[in-house]
Formats: C-alpha cells, structure tokens, sequence
C-alpha cells in the first residue's frame, strides 16, 4: 500500500473522514493493515506513526497481524457459555485446523474470541467479517466450515437466498428478533413519520423541549439523565455547531434491544435524532454503530438514503427550512465507546478514552462543539413522545420513573427475547412473564449492574430508585455456577479497561486475582473485607462509568449470596497464609533442575 | 528440608552456658526482641546495630535475644518483637519465617526485600530455569572439561519458584521500608512499639532505597 | 468572580473556575498527584489527588472552584484512597528504587514517603514489559511507566507538533512506545525535559544516571510537599 493509492482512497467526497474509518476501509480491501498502511496514513493525516498506532491498538477488531481469509469471532459470553460455547469452540479448531488466537496453515482461517455481540437470545454466535452465524451447534460450525472450504462466500452462506445486504430480509436471514410483546411506545407498526416531523417542524424548539421534559424520560443508557434537561442545556450551550449521536455501541453484555429497535423499527430512531437536533439546533448526527452490527450498516444506510429522498433528512426538511443530515460511524470493538465522551473520542477517530469532565458533552463534545449523545432507545421513545405528547408519556410508569423500557431477557427462561415493561413491574413479575421456572439469580443491567437473588429480591420494582435496569436482563438457575460467572464478568472488565485510570486498571486486575482466589478456596475472611474497600476504591476514584461500576460483580453478589463467599472460605490452620500456595512455591526448582538436567547429561 | 538423618547438630540446639539466674530474671521481665535476616544482603540487620547507643535508652525495658551477634536460627523463648529483613527465595526462610510467626508476638518486615522482594525479587522476571542455566550451565566462571553442577541436594535449601514478600507468605504486622532502612528509622518503629505508641514512618525518614 | 470556599474547614477565597489543586497549593494545603502539572491541561489519569468535594470524591485537578463548595483533603478514608492509588502503581509496575536512575528525583517515590506508604496492600505483579533502547538519547524502562500520559501531550515534535510518545493497546496489555525517527531529532534540552516530566522513571535519558549522591537528591533537599507549595511546578 502506497500513500498515492490511500491518498487516492481516501479523496472521495463527499465524507466526514476521520481514522477509524479510514483503518477499517484498509482492514476490508487487505484483511489487514500493515506497518506500511501505518506510515502512509500517518504521511496522509500529517502525525507521527504511534498516532495511527494509539488508536489502531485500542480497538480489537483492528488487526496488525495478517488474517484468515476468513476471519472467525466467536463470542465468548456467559450466556454463549450457557448454551454450548465449549463444543462450537472445539469444533471451530477442529473444522478449521487451527487454535484460537492463530490462523490455520493454509492461511484460510483465523480463531478469536469476543465479548458480547448482542445475540444472548440466539447463541452461541459468532461473526464471519460483517456476517453473523447464530444458534450454532458443532453441526452447523463443521457444515459452515466445510462450505467456506468449499470456496462459498460467509454472506451466501448466511442468506441463501441471496437478499440485498440494504433490505430487512437479508438482516433477517441472519438474526432473529424475538419481540415479545406489543407495548404501548415501541415497535408501532405502520407510523407516519412524516406526519410526526411535521408537527415537530410546526413548533418551536423550546416547546418540542419542554414536551419532552414533560414526559419525564430519563436516558435509556444507563445513566437516567434527564433528557429534557440534556437538551435544554445543549440548546442554550454556544457553540458555532451543535451535534446530535446516536449511541448504537450496544456493548454492556446481554443486552440486543438497541439491535431490535434498528432492525425493526430503524424509522423511529433516526426520527428521534432528527427532533433532537430540531430542539437543540444541530444540524449532524452521528449514529455511533458497534462493529459487530456491521450486518445492519447497509439497511440501516438505505432508510437514510429514503429519508433524504422522502424530505425527512437533509438540506430542507419537509420545507421547514431545518437542516439535519445524518452518517454512520462504525466503531472497532471497544466495550468503552459505550461512554458517551470516549464515543465523542472514537467519532473523531480517536482512541476510546474516556474524557475528563468537565467540560460535558453539552458543553464541548464532537469536535468541540456542544453534542447530545443519547442512547437508540431514548431517541426511539422520543419520536413516540412527539407524537402523543409529554403527559402521555408521563402518564406510564411510576412517579419518578416514566414510561416504558425494553428488557433484553436471555439466559434461563422459556422465552428469551426482547419485553416492553412498564416502570414499576416487580422482578418476581418479569420472572414469571419470560418463563423463568427456578430462577436463582438475576444479572440485573448486565455486568456493570447488579446481581439480585429471585428469592430474596422478587419484590424489588424496576424503577430508577430500586432496579434502574439499562435493559440487560440474564437469569441464572440453580444449576449455574455463579462464582464462574463472576469471575467471567471480572475478566472482561480486566480486558475492556481502556487503562487510562489507575483505580480501574490496576483495581481490575486486583478483583480478578481475588475471585479467584475464592473458586480456589484459598480466601479468607480479609480477602472479602479487601474486596469490599477494593470495590468501593474504584466506584469512588475511577474516571468513567466502566471502573466506577468494574467490581459490581463481585460487591453486589457479595450482598445476595454471601453463602458463596462463606462457604468457600479457606480453613486456616498454621502461620502459612492460605492465599500462599506452598507447593507451587517449592516444585519450581525441582522442574528446572530436571529439564536442566534433561538438557545438559 | 527434612533433617531425617540427625547426623548433625543445629546452632540453636546447642547447649547453652548457664547464666546468673538474677540477671535471668531480670531479664525476663523485658520485652524480647528478635532480628533475622532470610535473602537480603545483612544490610538491614546492620542498619538495626547502627541504632548504636539509642538502644541504650531502651535497654532497661528490651533484652535482644537474637541478633547477628548470636547465630542462632531459633529463639529460644517468645518474642515480644520480631524484626525480619530478607525476602522468601527458599525453603529454609520459609521455615524461619514460619518459626518467628509463631514465636513472635508482632512482626516487621525490614527493608526493601523483606517488603516487596527487593534485588533479589529481579529474578521473578526469568524463569527459575534460566536462573540457574545462567549461574550454573552457561557462565563463564564454570570450570571446563567438567560437567555442569546445578546445586539440587536434600541438604540444600530448594529455591523457590518465586522470590516473595514476607506477607505474601505469613502475617506481617508492620513495615519499615528502605535499603536499607535508616538505624534510626528502625529505632523510632521500636521506641513506639516498647513506649505503646502507633506505628508510623513519617515521610522526613521514609526511604525506599 | 470571586468565591468563598472551605478546605479541611478553612475558609479561603478564590476565582470562580479555578482548578482546586492550584488554589489548594496557594493556601499551603498540599494535595498530591503524579500526571497534574500546573499550568497545562490536567490529565486526569493518575486520580491520586482524589479529595471529598461537596460530599463527593473527585480528582481536585479536574474540581473547579465555586462559591460555597467544601472540600475535604485531609478526612482520614479519601486520605487511604490516595495512598491506596500511589500503593497500585507500586504493584503495577517495578519500582525497585534501589536500582532506579530516577532514584531521588523520582516523583512517584516522593509522593509515596509523602502519603506515608510503606507498602502495597496490593499484591506486587512484577510485570514483564520489554524495555526500549532504540533511540539515540532515551531508553524506556517500560515496567515503570504509570501511564500518566505527560509525555504523550506535552513532549511534541518541535518542528511538526507530532506525538513521540504514545499508548500502544489498552488497560493492563497497554505499554508506552516512542517514536525513534522523531526522538533522535530532540535537541538535548528536550531529552532532559522529557526525562524531567516523567513523573518515574520511565523515560530515561542515555549517559545520565546518579549524578548526584544520595542524600543530595532534587527530593531529598526539598520534599515534593516544600516544592509544590513554594510554586515549583514539579
């Protein structure tokens, strides 16, 4: 690769280029991208090499290595693990000839693992480049395997029938949304939304802010924002542009209603972005897609590409005079994007840090400019809010949690998939509408989240003050190894730490080493304490969302089974500390000096 | 090591001279305090002598019974206070360190590699293998036209596989850090102690190396 | 626009939108850190100043000063927080002062005697990072690196204001690397600087080792607490 061809490449217009992008169309053309694609895009964007680096190394679907022709990702999830990962693993290695981590001799397969990739209701699940493979079994991985080898490409193997990659039925022929309920805000069937635009066009923006500060919704992401508030300060915030972004970086593992609202209902999304950036007076928005949505890139491009064309996006909306355009960001395979500021950061093709704040987005966000980041959710309902009204909206739900949310329910139920509850639903109540027959804990919000007991916190309301669910519901029987579980979640916290942070990196890796010293039934008492003071070290120190909540795993089961803990406390007999493995401590000299000896007589 | 085969005497089952029994007595009445040394360099237990004549404003409530003027490996009676520099990089400090937990009432790790490691804790980032390839098959201080000796004998302490900080390994009850550590750093820690003042190392004399 | 504050219960006035830090160190009250340096940008990455604002904790490098605001510094468990932070770069990395160049100028060893560390309570790692000795003047002893990030924003390329140093990869996998083309071309005030700035010691300048004796070392004549309060910026 020369700096004349990615000169040449990257010289389109028009495009809002920045480094992400400009690495994933080199890693599409090459399967790669090489010390060479460094120096040339580095030539190109006027930086040092490291600085293509930074950002190339932060993200794991970047690879600086040369891959498989076709390269593999299979997702490595608690819930994959639930439902057969073992066997899918073995038999990828097997079918492929190759380990995971590696590429097969003949250069035609490469093996990784990867966190979550929002398929909990249909795995185990992995990804062939943008396709995805679901439900497999070690049947189906030997009859994919074999027809890749066969010289068939991973899309015609997926979607047989050969559908457009820009239609809902090539989406469909991969995944499965398992909607399964009708509520009153989400996944309306037939809407005007050139009727909805219209009357949001007719208003003023202060009026469409008030509306939506009306109705109480509170920030579907995690967080509960207000955001009526968000945008009131993003509207009075100066700034010579403003910017609105989508947060589609569904990343917080067992959730995938972000993945059913942009598969079912992708209209109502972009709809919210458009009021957004009406009330707040933004004229770009940015949809901030996770790489491992990359099979909804094209069908969600071709509802942009209709709503230019039907007036709903573009230079004169509808003939209001209002400007708003959207595009599509992909992102690279980082937990941390989730964030909205190290999401600001990947949007400008930067390494997903984290920002230090102040200044908040509203203030100084994309570029500098005063930005609105909200989640695929709060943007759906928006667009429902504006068509019924704030008081409508409010209407639902409890006094200081209005409305509705969607779950994504995956693990131990009959029926895993995507429910629209109201605020204000007891646990035992959802248990018992996904079919959950002897639950015995709920990862409530997903690892960041908390682990409720169904026993003892039936009772608990799902509301921002009790169970503030973020959407990401797995249940666990009894048959579940809980401790495994954690140590799970710890390790994947270990790896998606952005490490920009003492507390979190440091106190990941601490948390991890803890857990297992509790499987290893090697903790004491003082191990249990150190996780408590650990725990509470990062929620206060840490710099963003993912270290302040890193340890929830360990301190919220802590609370609701510390029968786990309890009983497997190490018994202390003698000085020897029971964390200090003395055999391993004293066989060290022994293996050398025999593979010494081994080597030298 | 397993001392299976008694074909030996051990420094500390020596039999001992018989003292005054009214300077015994008088004695008794002290506190006891131990030093030893696992894998240092003796640098920390050279730092506790440079205590030099402060000690003997404390002589009247201490009495010394292990230092590295009497070479025995063993205290004979509990310890009030048990001083240890060194880290655990074999099978013999495991065993006396074991031995002053369990004879020592408070324990202080001295000293950078009774802290963390220290020098010898360099090795944790080579394999042991290569530790002893390096001193023992490829130097070149070995003597030729001989086969190379890689020390591994009953008799001989095991190394082990990792260089360890004392309280990775037992309880520890306080710290004094340094490399040395300052003579009278280690005397303001026992002055406090004896006098039942908190432990604390303020940072005018907190040292690292 | 003036506004009227408490630290520890003090009473002290400042401007509005001041970073706490500095208005800290003008009243004498040290708050430590190993990424913050006066007068820059704040980094916000080592989160060792940590302090109570308002009942909540948060680094005082990125606290702004507003009127009425209460600040605790000295409240014994924030206190622990900050040496627990200054504790696990300790276990992070390997920092053998006794045979560390940085010895004595080192400003993670002089914040660690000043929050009185004397051990980590976490459990030491020994990490394996190869270290860099490619460029003509500086060599990086990775294993040391608390990855504050002042070399990454404030040693530039003078020339083309390009990164010479940078992150490569992320959390605990993450390593600090330099650019060589770019690290050979720093005049020599700009190798000391760079040296200077790393707050361990990481990046360290080739042909310059323990020039002063022990005892005579920059932290050894003035604690980093007399520098910070007389106005050094590090």
């Amino acid at each position: 690769m020369n700096i004349e061809s990615n000169k040449a490449a990257f010289s389109k217009e028009p495009r809002e280029e920045n480094l992400v992008t400009m690495l994933w169309d080199i890693q599409r053309r090459n399967g790669w991208i090489s010390k060479a694609d460094v120096r040339s895009l580095a030539a190109i964007l006027n930086v040092s090499p490291l600085d293509i680096d930074e950002t190339l190394s932060f993200y794991h679907f970047f690879r600086s290595k040369p891959s498989g022709r076709h390269q593999i990702y299979l997702c490595d999830s608690v819930i994959a693990r639930m439902n057969g990962y073992d066997q899918v693993r073995a038999a990828l290695e097997r079918e492929t000839n190759c380990c995971f981590g590696g590429l097969s001799a003949d250069g035609l397969f490469g093996l990784e693992d990867t966190p979550c990739i929002g398929l909990s209701d249909q795995e185990p699940a992995m990804m062939i480049g943008d396709v995805v493979f679901t439900g497999l079994t070690p049947e189906a991985v030997s009859n994919i395997v074999a027809q890749l080898r066969a010289g068939k490409l991973p899309a015609d193997i997926a979607n047989p029938n050969g559908y457009d990659s820009g239609t809902l039925d090539y989406v469909d022929a991969m995944v499965v949304s398992r909607i399964r309920n009708q509520g009153p805000v989400f996944f309306k069937p037939m809407r005007d939304h050139h009727a909805v635009l219209q009357g949001v066009l007719a208003r003023h923006p202060i009026e469409i802010i008030d509306e939506i500060a009306a109705s109480k919704l509170r920030g579907r992401g995690g967080a509960g924002f207000p955001t009526g508030l968000k945008w009131r300060l993003a509207h009075e915030a100066e700034g010579g542009q403003k910017f609105i972004i989508c947060n589609a970086d569904e990343g917080e593992p067992g959730t995938f209603k972000d993945r059913c609202l942009l598969t079912r209902s992708p209209r109502d999304v972009l709809i919210g972005m458009v009021v957004a950036g009406f009330a707040v007076g933004a004229r770009s928005g940015i949809l901030y897609l996770r790489a491992e949505y990359w099979y909804l890139k094209d069908y969600l491009e071709r509802h942009i590409g209709e709503c230019r064309e039907a007036g709903l996006l573009g230079d004169d909306i509808l003939g209001s005079g209002f400007a708003f355009d959207i595009r599509i960001q992909m992102g690279a395979g980082a937990y941390i994007c989730g964030d909205e500021t190290a999401l600001i950061e990947s949007c400008e093709g930067k390494r997903g840090t984290p920002r230090v704040k102040p200044p908040y987005p509203i203030q100084s966000g994309y570029l500098g400019m005063p930005t609105v980041v909200n989640n695929v959710e709060t943007f759906a309902i928006v667009s429902r809010i504006v068509e019924e009204g704030g008081r409508w909206y409010a209407s639902m739900g409890t006094e200081k949690s209005s409305g509705t949310r969607l779950l994504s329910v995956s693990g131990d139920c009959a029926r895993p998939g995507i429910y629209e509850i109201e605020w204000g639903m007891r646990l035992d109540e959802v248990l018992g509408m996904v079919g959950a027959s002897r639950p015995m804990a709920v990862q409530v919000s997903g690892p960041s989240g908390e682990c409720v007991s169904a026993a003892k916190d039936g009772g608990r309301v799902f509301c921002y003050s009790d169970l503030s669910c973020n959407g990401s519901l797995m249940i666990f029987d009894e048959s579940r190894d809980l401790l495994g579980i954690i140590r799970h979640f710890m390790s994947f916290f270990v790896q998606e730490s952005c490490g920009i942070c003492t507390p979190c990196r440091s106190g990941c890796v601490d948390m991890l080493t803890k857990v297992d010293r509790v499987i290893g039934g090697k903790a004491t008492k003082q191990d249990l304490e150190d996780c408590n003071a650990w725990g509470h070290l990062m929620r206060s120190t840490s710099r963003c969302g993912l270290g302040t909540t890193a340890a929830k795993p360990i301190l919220t089961t802590m609370k609701s089974f510390p029968e786990l803990y309890r009983d497997r406390l190490a018994v202390v007999d003698g000085p020897i500390l029971a964390s200090f493995d003395l055999e391993k401590a004293l066989k060290g000299h022994e293996d050398a000096f025999r593979n010494l000896v081994k080597d030298n007589y | 090591m397993n001392h299976h085969a008694k074909d030996y005497i051990l420094s500390h089952d020596l039999p001992r001279s018989a003292m005054d029994p009214a300077v015994m007595a008088k004695r008794d009445e002290k506190l006891h305090v131990a030093m030893i040394g696992l894998c240092g360099c003796w640098g920390c237990t050279l730092s506790f002598l440079d205590m030099d004549e402060n000690l003997l404003r404390l002589l009247d409530r201490i009495t010394i019974t292990r230092s590295s003027f009497t070479d025995v490996k063993r205290i004979p009676r509990r310890a009030a206070i048990g001083f240890i520099e060194g880290g655990v990089a074999n099978e013999e400090n495991i065993e006396t360190l074991v031995h002053y937990r369990e004879n020592c009432d408070v324990l202080i790790s001295v000293g950078a590699c009774a802290v963390w490691g220290g020098v010898p804790a360099m090795r944790n980032l080579v394999p042991l293998e290569d530790c002893l390839r390096e001193a023992y098959v490829d130097s070149p201080t070995r003597p030729l036209q001989q086969p190379p000796t890689i020390p591994y004998h009953e008799d001989i302490p095991k190394l082990t596989t990792k260089v360890y900080p004392l309280h990775e390994v037992v309880k520890i009850d306080y710290f004094i850090p340094g490399c040395p550590p300052d003579g009278q750093t280690i005397f303001k820690v026992l002055d406090d102690l004896v006098h039942g003042r908190d432990f604390s190392i303020p940072a005018h004399i907190n040292r690292f190396d | 626009m003036t506004a009227k504050l408490y630290i520890d219960g003090r009473e002290i006035c400042a401007s509005e939108g001041d970073v706490l830090i500095d208005v800290a160190a003008d009243y004498g009250i040290h708050i430590p850190s190993l990424c913050y340096m006066r007068g820059r940008p704040c980094l916000g990455t080592c989160r060792v100043c940590s302090v109570v604002v308002n009942g909540s904790i948060m680094p005082a490098c990125t606290a702004r000063i507003a009127d009425g605001m209460v600040v605790e510094v000295a409240q014994p468990e924030v206190a622990d927080m900050r040496r627990a932070l200054v504790e696990a770069n300790f276990s992070e990395g390997n920092h053998n002062c006794p045979s560390c160049e940085k010895s004595g100028r080192c400003e993670l060893q002089a914040v660690a005697y000043e929050v009185e560390m004397v051990v980590s309570r976490f459990p030491y790692r020994f990490a394996e990072r190869e270290r860099d000795q490619t460029a003509r003047h500086i060599f990086l002893e990775r294993d040391r690196c608390i990855f504050c990030q002042r070399c990454v924003e404030f040693i530039r390329d003078i020339d083309t204001g390009h990164k010479i140093f940078a992150i490569h990869g992320r959390g605990t996998h993450a390593r600090i690397d330099i650019d060589v083309v770019l690290a050979d071309r720093m005049p020599p005030e700009q190798v000391r600087e760079a040296a200077d700035i790393c707050p361990v010691g990481c990046i360290i300048e080739k042909g310059r080792g323990y020039n002063d004796p022990i005892g005579k070392r920059k932290f050894e004549t003035r604690s980093i607490r007399d520098r910070v309060l007389e106005g050094d910026k590090k």
